[in-house]
């Protein structure tokens, strides 16, 4: 049952992805450029987005289990973003882009992959998973 | 700044939006799980038991979604990848190894943390749309 809600969210997730064009490296791109001509279509994906995961997460609240905002957060998140730049990949759009076939969706995953074995192999102690 | 009207699709985007909402939705009332990619990707590798088969169908799904998008739509160009393939590795790289520092992504912190209004998530949001514009930016109008 859990893996049958599992998958059916999984399917949705990605088909929003691609109605949305957030599974387009391209289109990424053109919403990060702002000194270019800049399209901001995908300001409105999140808008969507929140419009209904806010309620869910009214509905049925989960605990923080952190709230430390540390070097980990930052630093992270810069690093993330400058691939996300690189690229126009994050992780959900690439692995849409690998489902459709795209032989650097495919690369781009297993360094991705191969990035997150990095930081287990790194981190002293494998961090919980909270907010991802 | 000059806005981009030829590729503007607001409708869409936010018709898009919506559709990621609801997924996540499904998976918080269903699994009560939060719908973090690089979470669900990432706990993948951690191979807990018992803790794999939804992370297996969740990524089953997103897999999925580009076959069952042109069965309904036929033929459609989903991606354009302008990067060249050094540089889609060292992104791929820090995408793997940010996210999991900062323990989440677009997804994780920029639709669900925002969603139940995060202060880490709202700051992680900041930081890497910040170092997305900034990369873009050095990228195209800078080298």
């Amino acid at each position: 049952m859990n893996a049958v809600a599992a998958f059916a969210a999984g399917l949705v997730f990605g088909l929003g992805l691609i109605l949305s064009g957030m599974s387009d490296p391209g289109k990424v791109k053109g919403f990060l450029d702002l000194a270019g001509p800049w399209d901001p279509s995908l300001a409105f994906v999140m808008v969507g987005a929140i419009a209904v995961a806010f309620f869910a997460f009214r509905a049925k609240p989960l605990p923080m289990t952190r709230d430390a905002i540390d070097v980990p957060l930052v630093a992270g998140s810069i690093v993330f973003g400058v691939g996300w730049g690189l690229s126009g990949f994050c992780p959900g759009p690439a692995m849409v882009a690998l489902g459709a076939g795209y032989d650097k969706a495919f690369v781009f995953v297993l360094a991705m992959l191969a990035g997150m074995l990095a930081h287990r192999l790194l981190a002293q102690t494998p961090p919980r998973a909270s907010q991802e | 700044m000059t806005i981009d009207w030829a590729h503007f699709t607001p409708w869409t985007s936010l018709a898009g939006g919506v559709l990621i909402g609801l997924a996540a939705a499904m998976l918080l009332l269903l699994s009560g799980r939060i719908a973090g990619v690089s979470g669900i990707v990432g706990g993948l590798l951690a191979g807990r038991r018992g803790d794999l088969a939804w992370r297996v169908a969740f990524v089953l799904g997103l897999l999925l979604a580009p076959a069952a998008w042109k069965l309904a739509f036929k033929h459609h160009e989903l991606s354009r990848i302008d990067a060249g393939f050094g540089v889609i590795l060292i992104a791929g790289l820090l995408v793997g190894i940010g996210t999991s520092y900062s323990s989440g992504c677009t997804s994780g912190h920029g639709v669900c943390g925002l969603s139940r209004l995060s202060p880490r998530s709202l700051v992680a949001t900041l930081c890497f749309m910040g170092a997305g514009i900034v990369t873009v930016f050095v990228a195209r109008h800078v080298l």
